[in-house]
């Protein structure tokens, strides 16, 4: 794999790969040593254009601990007006040889329009409202842990129903989460209330629909996506009790949920709104566990971008704007 | 000058024929002497010379992209001898003395016709109507009115507007883009591909609804409305009722929206951005049937140079805007020409004829007889070519043809007598 | 898969002369630790870990406790890895915590050293052992580093281009040890040696 831009490019055998690797990798914790040395000389810069401090440190350590050297270079992004282009930018860092570029951006596929630009190899880090692969391997890596546990079946996920609810038309979380969960063979319903849901759901390997108390009952895990608060002077929906009330995981909803069914929340969040301190706090609350699967998972992604030998860049790259 | 006799030349697909060049106007081939240069013509069909009405030449303000000199000389190459330069330079056309400047530039250094287009509000910030009158009045003679890049949205401003213009026989030309449905950031067509790539989506209705608005306001004041750069199926249709009640409107359709679609823009492509976006193929198809059957009286290219620095960001952060002069007729003939969806007196009712008229260019479009000004365009209707961004007069390269294969159709473009391009 | 003694193949340990190897074994790695006291085995992944497993069970019939074992991978640690496309990683197992243990690598067959080279690399990640043994069922020479077993099944002379390919009921469903011409072997059996 060259690079990870999208839950797109993950078929079902190289994501169960990830997450087998990512098994080992989370023995490293435990131990006195946490130290792998798999891309010992390997260059990784995190070029952060939207801060993050999270998402960073956790591919920071992930490197790290793969004895990768690791910088991070937090770009603001260049607008029109002061001059310096993405591709700029990113030539630049490239220049000083590097392996790899974690990138995170405001805007949409930048990560894929730096690949026409650069050798290295390029991990998405998140993307504008686009895709943030490597969330929705650690979100599934959990599950995937957690169905073991609970309700082990031959295959993780087949048979396996999962509501992804909330602001889905602004997340690059539900976008690969939908990707990658279908491809691991699970059903997808997402939850929504209609001024929320993107354009052209039709397209999406998912079902759709706005009534979250009849979805509840029936589904192994609900993912409850972060609402911004922002949202309402864009006039998405009215009032923000108003939206806790049709779709908020309350405690109330709680009850509704199947024994042994799974919480799940990317993070950070909204305490109150999209969900309650009860429901992040349940028993069957997998949102430490979430955070806790990031560096382990993130090792697994950069082992297997890196940790091989490179791929030649593929002949259908576009020269660069004349 | 020395007279040119133009020998076995087909005006317009009618026939064969000579055409004699002298003093800047069509002379009776019979009276042509001696001393005189010859071009033969054989295999090529003579058309008016194209007359574009949208172009951005970027000077005053973005020289480094484009100057009336390399602008004019890259609508040359494309057989135009007319184009109207757009009103969002900086400092913006919005007086009579910056009008004015931009004609006085055409004089000096264009290779074709240059007559400036004044906005229509101050500053184009859509708030105070702009000094139209005087304008109007000046000697560059502004009858068009426009603050493309921007939507003239407020719809009393827009009325009082196209009141005021009646007086001169001045057009409104709206870029029709109704801020709250679509705002600044909208930049891919609202859709499947939008969703999907996570890129802020620009619905068809944004353009439709203000279409619709003005139609029924040149109703109520009685003028004359011009539609830039259609490129939805659904303002069609409003054309359409709108032409069926003989409203007083008419429309432009831009190359890029005949030929590519949405899909261009799967890689986040900023060669691709440009506004309004590119849509899905059903509505490529109906923009071509409606430029077929007049429903969109004319193509316009909305030559839109820009700077490898302003193109070369995120897609969402990038620059709107493609090269189009050059590349307008080989895209006209491929889609409409080639598949017999029009003729060549067709393709000169809608590249010349039409845009003459409603920019009201007394000297443009206008037919191969004698006594005619000698502004006319030789083309070969076989010729391909790879399209090469590099190989432009244009100082901007963000061509969305680099690569391409496409007709190849301009031999020499004449414009009073004048050879201003030859291959 | 192709069955024993194939036409440049040929066999070399059939089922019972493994068995009798692994007894041996068993016996002398006791021996030269006076009991099993502190004894850890660790299996390199795969077929390692199936003989140390089976070493186990002899050493525990015959001191009649049982013997810590697990697994050790030590793909990470390999000094090849950037010359083919990234590998899949076993599994690690450690049965109990290998400060002050004496460990007892075991591997199938001991070519250039480089794996077991990786394994100390990866044991010395993991705690300090008092003292690191190496028993392999076959040693097939050619080595490209200074290791020696303490502990072999077999000693097998080899020509460079011969591959040497075990196999064991746990995992290939049969027992036998064969000897191929290059070019005829699995690739399952890729070696590192």
């Amino acid at each position: 794999m060259r690079h990870l831009l999208s839950a797109a490019d993950l078929e079902l055998a190289s994501a169960t790969e990830i997450f087998d690797v990512a098994e080992e990798m989370s023995l490293l914790q435990g131990r006195p040593v946490k130290k792998l040395p798999a891309l010992r000389g390997r260059t990784v810069v995190n070029l952060f254009f939207e801060d993050s401090t999270r998402t960073r440190s956790s591919f920071e350590i992930a490197g790290k601990w793969l004895s990768a050297d690791v910088i991070n270079v937090s770009a603001k992004g260049s607008s029109m007006s002061k001059g310096e282009s993405l591709r700029d930018t990113v030539l630049t860092v490239a220049a000083m040889g590097v392996d790899a570029l974690v990138i995170r951006h405001h805007a949409s596929g930048a990560p894929r329009q730096v690949t026409q630009w650069i050798d290295a190899h390029v991990l998405n880090a998140g993307d504008g409202t686009h895709e943030h692969p490597t969330q929705a391997l650690l979100d599934a890596f959990t599950l995937r842990r957690h169905f073991r546990q609970t309700a082990p079946t031959l295959r993780d996920f087949e048979g396996k129903t999962i509501a992804i609810v909330g602001d889905i038309t602004h997340s690059r979380v539900a976008r690969s989460n939908v990707l990658l969960l279908n491809t691991l063979g699970a059903d997808v319903i997402m939850v929504a209330p209609p001024t929320l849901w993107p354009s052209g759901v039709d397209s999406w390997p998912a079902r759709f629909c706005t009534d979250l108390d009849e979805v509840l009952p029936i589904v192994d895990a609900v993912m409850m996506l972060r609402v911004q608060r922002e949202r309402m002077s864009g006039g998405y929906f009215p009032t923000p009790r108003e939206y806790t009330i049709g779709y908020g995981l309350t405690s109330q909803r709680l009850e509704m949920l199947k024994v042994g069914a799974a919480i799940c929340h990317p993070g950070p969040m909204n305490r109150g709104l999209e969900i309650s301190a009860e429901a992040a706090d349940a028993a069957n609350s997998l949102i430490l566990e979430q955070v806790a699967a990031g560096v382990a998972v993130r090792m697994s992604v950069l082992y297997s971008l890196l940790g091989g030998a490179d791929d030649t860049p593929p002949p259908t790259a576009r020269e660069p704007l004349g | 000058m020395t007279d040119i006799l133009i020998t076995g030349a087909d005006w317009l697909g009618g026939g064969r024929g000579d055409l004699l060049v002298r003093n800047g106007v069509l002379a009776d081939p019979a009276t042509a002497g001696s001393d005189i240069e010859r071009f033969d013509a054989d295999g090529l069909i003579a058309l008016p010379g194209l007359v574009d009405l949208h172009t951005h030449l970027r000077q005053p303000g973005r020289e480094d992209t484009e100057t009336v000199a390399s602008g004019t000389a890259a609508a040359a190459r494309g057989g135009y001898t007319a184009v109207l330069a757009m009103a969002n330079t900086t400092p913006v056309t919005d007086t009579a003395e910056a009008a004015e400047h931009v004609a006085e530039l055409g004089r000096r250094d264009g290779l074709v016709q240059v007559v400036p287009v004044g906005a229509v509000s101050k500053g184009l910030k859509g708030a105070e109507l702009a000094e139209l009158g005087l304008m109007a009045r000046s000697p560059a003679g502004v009858r068009v009115f426009s603050d493309d890049g921007r939507c003239l949205s407020d719809a009393r401003l827009m009325r009082r507007a196209l009141e005021y213009v009646r007086a001169f026989d001045g057009v409104i030309a709206q870029h029709a883009q109704d801020p709250r449905l679509a705002g600044p950031d909208a930049c891919c067509h609202e859709g499947t591909i939008s969703g999907r790539l996570g890129l802020p989506g620009w619905p068809a209705a944004a353009e439709s609804t203000i279409v619709a608005r003005d139609i029924q306001l040149v109703q109520l004041t009685r003028s004359r409305l011009h539609v830039c750069h259609v490129s939805t199926a659904e303002t069609v249709d409003v054309l359409r009722w709108a032409k069926s009640r003989d409203i007083a409107v008419t429309a432009e359709v831009a190359p890029h929206h005949l030929l590519l679609t949405t899909d261009e823009v799967l890689d986040y492509d900023p060669t691709y951005k440009v506004n309004p976006p590119l849509r899905p193929a059903e509505d490529v198809a109906e923009l071509r049937l409606a430029l077929a059957d007049g429903t969109i009286d004319a193509v316009a290219t909305d030559h839109a140079p820009h700077a490898r620095h302003d193109k070369e960001h995120a897609f969402a952060e990038a620059a709107f805007g493609m090269l189009g002069l050059e590349t307008a007729l080989p895209v006209v003939v491929e889609t409409m020409i080639n598949p017999g969806a029009l003729d060549w007196a067709g393709l000169a009712m809608r590249m010349a004829t039409a845009p003459a008229h409603i920019a009201r260019l007394a000297d443009q479009g206008r037919r191969g007889v004698v006594g005619e000004p000698a502004t006319f365009v030789l083309v070969d209707p076989t010729a391909r070519a790879v399209v090469d961004r590099d190989a432009s007069a244009s100082l901007s390269r963000n061509n969305p043809w680099h690569g391409r294969e496409l007709p190849d159709p301009v031999v020499a473009t004449f414009w009073q007598g004048r050879v201003t391009f030859r291959r | 898969m192709d069955a024993g003694g194939g036409e440049d193949s040929r066999i070399v340990l059939d089922a019972d002369q493994i068995a009798r190897a692994c007894a041996r074994m068993a016996h002398q790695i006791l021996e030269a630790n006076r009991g099993a006291h502190g004894l850890v085995l660790l299996g390199i992944p795969t077929r390692g870990v199936a003989l140390a497993e089976r070493l186990a069970r002899a050493m525990a019939e015959v001191e009649r406790v049982s013997i810590p074992t697990g697994a050790l991978d030590v793909t990470m640690y390999r000094d090849d890895l950037r010359r083919q496309p990234t590998r899949p990683v076993g599994h690690t197992r450690l049965p109990t915590a290998v400060d002050d243990a004496v460990v007892v690598l075991v591997d199938d067959v001991l070519f250039s050293g480089r794996t077991v080279r990786a394994a100390l690399d990866a044991l010395g990640d993991l705690g300090r052992p008092r003292a690191v043994r190496l028993a392999v069922l076959i040693d097939r020479g050619h080595r490209e580093l200074p290791i020696r077993a303490d502990h072999v099944g077999k000693n097998l002379p080899t020509a460079a281009d011969e591959r040497v390919r075990v196999r064991l009921e746990e995992v290939d469903g049969v027992n036998e040890v064969t000897i191929v011409r290059d070019g005829q072997s699995s690739p399952e059996t890729a070696e590192h040696g």
